[in-house]
């Protein structure tokens, strides 16, 4: 019987029998924590009775979330883990040189087609974009993967997602992936793997593809994976930091379930709070007020990202009435942003910059909402409280919606604003 | 933890996050004790408040999704709390209590059959749960074979440290 990509991935990496709903022992290629999950995970190693991980070139600590150093506890978490990851000479960076863990780490090669990644942030997901089996989970587990090497899956169902058609250029990965979660729901996907086919999936340039990965756990699912083909082989064949063997589904492989989508139906949409899956288009939202924009996030905050908010602030300044706080996913886009000009229109629109830092995104700091506040953001969860105060409002949407409506000061489809011909050309910006 | 309890029932709906169990701001520490006051702040501030240690969480669908945040077990955990009912758990939530021992029941007659305030009496071993108001009965789903062994030897943490001594005694 013919295998799903997810089937596929765990086939390569265990030798128990891989059906759907089967337990499986799978190898792991690379496992890595945050600055908030490396602490409890660090003491459950110690308790686990482990002493060296079990290859330090395939683990790491990323210290993005409450870094540069929020406060004193927050430092001493990053202290922690610092000193974990140099003792055990596993990969870690400094700020300044690192950025959102699940922006940076496929752009320093260490998530590649073909393998399986584990990560103690739900956000893992993301990696699913270079068509590895890359899944969140908590401290404990990750722990467990730095010590044995190895974890444990369910074998989940895929829901083949084939999306027909060719996309207007107003619409991004992000409103694809919102109108899916609008469709389905936020456990439309519990447990299962998203698999990303058709010609609009293939059209999408990386960037788009790392937003679509990186929500399929706000659908529930496990992993959000798309098929490696030539745009994939050309990111990673110039980035790997170790060798790799893309995997593929069999063409007779059987699916749970398989939902059609036509992309030339779809327009530029946001999700009211407080879920992911309260999807309206952004042009009916427009009665809604904002005290604050941010773009950025691992969701959001890669070049293409930038690229599409500076088009439209190119010449344009923010509402008065609103800040808009930008943060380059990572020191790479950062820097690159800079050559091309990007940071220059933000700082001239009125915007406030930022190193890389999840900051915001999660309610930690950068930007954090007073009771009554409402924000649109770029990031990819809207619950009670995750920005601030339990009662702000989160609204999500694209980087165009974004920027749009940092202008306006209200939820605004960038179309109201600004013609076709002032946005970048489609593809590749990396 | 034994393996009968009983508790009054604190009841919420579908899609109870992880950021509400306990908000990132409280994250610069991952002691159950110190979470533990925060837990459910943001959705029901009266909770920690009212609850008495030996409680049962009770919640529809979908509970514990979104961040991977093990802080979230921890603190319903580090509350007192004796035990989560719910008709679906979100996956990471589902692995992270195993993991670290809270226990777990998935059963959606519970959830829908329990209402907020009622004594319910819990039987972890045979997956049963009561309502102590009305009689009524209800059975969980049973875990897997491997997840019933993974919380037989007390979750994760000795799991791993039998694998590593097994290794040591046998080098591959």
């Amino acid at each position: 019987m013919g295998r799903t990509l997810a089937e596929a991935l765990i086939a390569a990496h265990t030798t128990d029998p891989v059906e759907p709903g089967s337990i499986c022992r799978v190898r792991v290629d690379f496992a890595f924590a945050n600055d908030i999950t490396g602490a409890p995970a660090i003491s459950e190693f110690a308790r686990m009775g482990a002493e060296r991980v079990f290859d330090p070139y395939r683990c790491a600590i990323v210290p993005d979330h409450f870094t540069p150093n929020k406060d004193i506890a927050s430092a001493r978490q990053v202290q922690a883990a610092r000193n974990f990851a140099r003792e055990q000479g596993m990969l870690f960076w400094e700020v300044g040189r690192a950025g959102v863990e699940h922006a940076f780490l496929p752009e320093k090669g260490l998530i590649l087609p073909g393998e399986v990644i584990l990560g103690a942030d739900s956000h893992t997901c993301t990696g699913g974009a270079l068509g590895a089996f890359a899944t969140g989970v908590g401290s404990t587990d990750l722990a467990a993967a730095w010590a044995l090497g190895e974890t444990w899956f369910r074998v989940p169902p895929t829901i083949r997602v084939v999306v027909e058609g060719e996309a207007s250029p107003w619409v991004t990965g992000k409103d694809l992936v919102l109108t899916l979660i609008g469709m389905i729901g936020v456990e439309g996907a519990r447990y299962a793997a998203l698999q990303f086919e058709g010609p609009a999936i293939d059209a999408l340039p990386m960037d788009d593809r790392f937003t679509v990965a990186n929500m399929a756990v706000e659908a529930g699912a496990k992993a959000g994976l798309f098929v490696p083909d030539g745009k994939t082989l050309g990111y990673a064949n110039k980035r790997a930091a170790r060798p790799f063997e893309p995997v593929f589904p069999d063409p007779d492989a059987i699916y749970g379930q398989t939902i059609r989508m036509d992309a030339s139906g779809l327009q530029p949409v946001v999700a009211l709070p407080h879920l992911p899956s309260n999807v309206k288009p952004a042009s009916e939202c427009g009665a809604l007020e904002l005290d604050q924009v941010f773009i950025g996030s691992c969701t959001n905050g890669r070049l293409r990202d930038l690229e599409l908010a500076a088009a439209v602030l190119k010449g344009r300044t923010v509402h008065e009435k609103v800040r808009l706080v930008v943060i380059p996913a990572t020191a790479e886009v950062f820097a690159e942003a800079l050559k091309r000009g990007y940071i220059e229109t933000f700082l001239e629109a009125g915007a406030a910059i930022s190193t890389a830092t999840c900051g915001p995104c999660l309610g930690g700091h950068y930007g954090i909402l007073a009771p009554g506040e409402r924000c649109l953001s770029t990031s990819n969860r809207n619950f009670v409280g995750r920005m601030g105060h339990a009662a702000s409002e989160l609204i999500l949407s694209s980087p165009l919606v974004a920027a749009a409506s940092a202008v306006t000061g209200r939820v605004t489809d960038p179309r109201e604003i600004m013609t076709g011909s002032e946005l970048p050309a489609g593809g590749e910006s990396e | 933890m034994s393996d009968r309890f009983s508790g009054k029932a604190w009841v919420y709906g579908d899609n109870v996050d992880t950021d509400v169990i306990i908000p990132a701001r409280y994250l610069s520490t991952s002691d159950p004790v110190e979470l533990a006051p925060h837990c459910m702040e943001d959705m029901d501030a009266d909770f920690m408040k009212r609850m008495a240690p030996g409680d049962v969480l009770v919640a529809g669908n979908n509970f514990g999704c979104g961040s991977s945040r093990e802080h979230a077990p921890l603190a319903i955990k580090g509350a007192g709390v004796s035990c989560v009912i719910a008709a679906s758990f979100a996956r990471i939530f589902f692995r992270n209590a195993l993991n670290i021992g809270l226990p777990i029941l998935e059963c959606p007659e519970a959830s829908r059959g329990i209402k907020a305030g009622s004594r319910v009496e819990v039987d972890l071993a045979q997956g049963r749960i009561r309502n102590l108001d009305t009689g009524e009965e209800f059975s969980a789903k049973p875990f897997p074979p491997f997840l019933r062994d993974l919380v037989a030897r007390g979750g994760l943490v000795p799991t791993v440290r039998a694998r590593l001594e097994e290794r040591r005694r046998n080098p591959s």
